[in-house]
């Protein structure tokens, strides 16, 4: 009996050590076949020009038109996200602290929101557009975009402001401030990493993201230049070229890949570094 | 010491505990007598809690602790990495400061214990369940609600409840570390009560900090101090005529 | 020294945190609302049972039977949380019972990292990695011909994607654990995996449940990386080597063609239709179920 339970510890503890170190290996052999392939394909020109002619046969040009396109628009919908956002995550933690109820039932509705898959989102974003008329566009794309990661947005926030003491908004009260200025200015101030944080999150899920943009960005080989033109993005720029029978074409794939995850992986280390920095010091006003 | 050899339970030689640099327990020597409450007393954060769990190694769920010594029960060392601490801890039942049952039916939850004892048959889990829940004087107040969550019991039933669990696995020693802290005054007098009648059958070490709780039940006091045993010794000794000047100072309510 | 007082700026304030909250909260029953009357065309010619459970599908004679559809999702769907269920668990109980603190701080970055691959790369991956790797040695394994895009390999993909989502809620549940339950179980005498087995399992199990469901609502509407392996071949598939289709796949495989035949623009809202309500549902189950568990808890 003892025997039998040794080894049915045994045989979980290897189960577990494989599960845990084929997760972990399989994040390096991503990791891997992206690297390999992508410097593979990687050249200065296709960093800096955009498609010439001839250029989905196997011709010269490059990518720029999707890396500045997706910033553009990533750009664009992380500041929307940010200017909807950062309003109704205070809202929620100064205004409406007291209700608790009303404030569970809005975090619920945003984590509804949040569970919403993209492509969803993408094809919202393209009904809207043809009741308004609208072309894919620059424009389309960001707003598809900036709903899209808006729950994510405003619930990352929200996290961080929670942890606001309450001690603060009583020192703040006491001192004459009223309630928005409590929320803009000390609020904000407290945990300006975090909501850093938050914006580089939004910012890493609104540039990895296709299925929102596949319908309403639209798709180009010119660089944006105006809200209303359609405008190239990386993940669809992958997509496409991916499936083309031509060789070199594919190989673009691929660097557009390297690319976009260089991108994220840049955010994402970046957020880690600050989130390290916010537990260790507090910032003081 | 007062009491000879023959009648002690456990036996502490140099048990000394390190987190890090910090040094928690320094150096203790105790002895514990049998089919008595020995009171662990001293103010919060003198490593009284770390004590007893160094006891039934629970200190092993402590990475970053760092035991050393021995602590023999019945001539075997807990401390030995090669003891089979399992079995050991079965000699030993736990009472905590809040009670933590388990996340199952009240019925199971002193069952668990059993089974893991080896009982097997239904109609013996059924008996002994029974019987430990009278032990605790929870069983007519559960006995229509066995198979319910034993989170819906009020805390002072699931304190009781979990004094059963303890007794259940058949050990010879009570380990309880503040038992009553999280009670109602009813409960609490109750548990006390309770160590009382039991100290005849099982040796009983209770952690406190309260020193009217120790004046009240104790027969053997040890006073700790910033990780130190201060003074050990009956209850008459301790409490009447205490030898050192910082066990007087905490008699006399100068800190706390 | 501003252009406003300090009551207009608390006004304004007031009316921008206003207006933006109105505008989040009414975004599901704003997408809701969209999808429905975009898809409202098909649903008033078509009865709502043809429309979930025809096979056939034929945009240009009118024929719109999602069955396949929504089959290849259920497929892939559970593929993927048949794999990653229990490596989830597997994995969150080790770390969080068997390894040092220090080995979390090497497995956090690397589930941040995971979670943050996009899918399209993750699409990429599968068709360099997966794809072969089912043609050319998981189908002869099994004497099975196959290209390789098939139902397995969007929901092999599909559960690598979906284990940092889940993993992250599970090493969260497993901490969250007091600690004294551990020990009360260890006290009575149980070994380490006794306790997991029997205590610390049952007390996360509810949360375990959750994840599972947040998981599945995710998997569920992952497009691009589906996309991108699962054949999209209309059809029912017969074994998981098989190309199938699933709804996000339909979605976005479509939208160029969608004008030029009636009601097909429709026939995709109404697939993104599906796609919400299951979500919602799915999520709205989720945290009614994690919300009476942590009132039981507290």
């Amino acid at each position: 009996m003892k025997r039998s339970k040794k080894i049915e510890e045994s045989f979980f503890k290897v189960l577990m050590v494989i599960a845990t170190y084929s997760i972990l290996a399989v994040l390096a052999l991503i990791m891997y076949s992206i690297f390999a392939k992508g410097i593979k394909a990687m050249s200065w020109e296709v960093l800096t020009t955009v498609p010439s002619g001839g250029y989905y046969y196997g011709k010269g040009g490059g990518i720029l038109n999707a890396i500045l396109g997706s910033l553009s628009l990533a750009f664009g919908a992380t500041l929307l996200a940010f200017l909807i956002g950062l309003p109704v995550a205070l809202y929620i933690n100064v205004f409406l602290v007291r209700y608790k109820n009303a404030v569970r039932m809005i975090r619920f509705i945003l984590d509804l929101v949040w569970g919403i898959p993209s492509i969803v989102y993408g094809a919202f974003g393209f009904s809207m557009m043809i009741l308004l008329g609208i072309q894919t566009s620059l424009l389309a794309g960001t707003i598809t975009v900036t709903l899209f990661i808006l729950p994510i947005m405003i619930r990352s926030m929200d996290e961080i402001l929670r942890t606001v003491p309450i001690g603060l908004s009583e020192a703040a009260y006491s001192l004459g401030s009223n309630k928005s200025e409590l929320a803009f200015k000390i609020f904000t101030r407290q945990t300006i990493s975090g909501i850093i944080t938050a914006i580089l999150l939004s910012f890493g899920r609104g540039i990895g993201d296709a299925a929102s943009v596949l319908f309403t960005a639209g798709y180009t080989d010119n660089l944006p230049n105006s809200l209303m033109e359609p405008v190239a993005t990386l993940p669809l720029s992958i997509f496409f070229q991916l499936s083309s029978p031509v060789p070199a074409v594919q190989d673009r794939a691929y660097a557009s890949a390297l690319v976009l995850t260089l991108i994220i992986l840049l955010v994402s280390l970046f957020s880690r570094g600050l989130g390290k920095r916010y537990h260790k010091t507090k910032i003081n006003f | 010491m007062m009491l000879d050899m023959e009648m002690n339970k456990i036996h502490i030689e140099n048990l000394n505990v390190f987190a890090g640099r910090q040094q928690i327990l320094k150096d203790i020597n105790i002895n514990i007598p049998k089919n008595k409450i020995t009171v662990i007393l001293g103010p919060s954060g003198c490593g009284k809690t770390t004590l007893l769990k160094c006891m039934n190694r629970l200190t092993d769920l402590y990475p970053e602790l760092k035991v050393t010594g021995k602590v023999l029960i019945n001539d075997k060392n807990v401390l030995d990495p090669h003891a089979d601490i399992v079995t050991l801890r079965q000699y030993m039942g736990l009472l905590m400061q809040r009670p933590y049952p388990l996340p199952m039916t009240i019925y199971n939850n002193i069952a668990y214990g059993l089974k893991l004892r080896g009982v097997k048959s239904r109609r013996d889990l059924h008996k002994q369940v029974m019987h430990y829940l009278q032990l605790a004087n929870l069983w007519d107040e559960v006995r229509h609600r066995l198979r319910e969550p034993a989170s819906r019991l009020s805390i002072g039933q699931q304190q009781r409840l979990c004094l059963a669990r303890g007794l259940a696995v058949n050990p010879e020693i009570i380990l309880a570390d503040e038992p009553t802290s999280a009670l109602d005054p009813i409960s609490s007098q109750y548990i006390e009560t309770k160590f009382t009648e039991l100290k005849n059958d099982y040796t009983i070490v209770l952690v406190t900090h309260v020193l009217r709780q120790a004046r009240r039940i104790a027969d053997y006091v040890v006073f700790m101090y910033l990780g130190e045993v201060i003074e050990q010794g009956t209850v008459e000794e301790v409490f009447g005529n205490p030898k050192m000047e910082k066990t007087k100072q905490y008699l006399g309510g100068t800190f706390n | 020294m501003y252009l406003l007082n300090r009551i207009q700026r608390h006004r304004v304030n007031y009316t921008w945190m206003i207006v933006s909250l109105v505008l989040v909260a009414s975004l599901p029953f704003l997408l809701f609302l969209g999808l429905y009357l975009k898809s409202f065309l098909l649903i008033h010619d078509y009865h709502l049972g043809d429309l979930l459970f025809s096979k056939e599908w034929k945009p240009g004679s009118g024929k719109f039977g999602f069955y396949p559809f929504i089959v290849g999702s259920i497929w892939v769907t559970l593929i993927a949380m048949l794999i990653s269920g229990p490596i989830c668990i597997l994995t969150a109980i080790y770390v969080t019972q068997y390894t040092k603190k220090r080995f979390l701080r090497i497995m956090h970055p690397a589930i941040d990292i995971l979670a943050g691959i996009p899918s399209v790369v993750y699409g990429l991956w599968g068709i360099l990695v997966i794809v072969p790797f089912i043609s050319d040695f998981v189908g002869p394994l099994f004497g099975v011909k196959t290209l390789g895009y098939s139902i397995l390999a969007a929901g092999l993909v599909l559960s690598i994607m979906i284990i940092p989502f889940i993993l992250n809620i599970l090493i969260e549940i497993f901490r969250t654990i007091p600690i004294e339950l551990k020990e009360a179980s260890l006290s009575l005498g149980a070994t380490q995996w006794e306790t997991i087995k029997h205590v610390l399992f049952k007390k996360a199990l509810p949360g375990i449940i959750a994840a599972f469901g947040f998981g599945l609502a995710r998997a569920f509407g992952e497009t691009m990386a589906v996309l991108m392996v699962v054949g999209n071949v209309v059809n029912l598939p017969k074994s998981v080597f098989d190309p199938g289709y699933t709804l996000p796949a339909l979605i976005a495989n479509n939208y160029g063609e969608m004008l030029s035949i009636p009601k097909y623009d429709s026939a995709l809202m109404f697939a993104a239709l599906i796609l919400l309500a299951v979500s919602l549902f799915f999520n709205l189950v989720m945290h009614f179920f994690i919300d009476r568990y942590n009132k039981l808890a507290a």
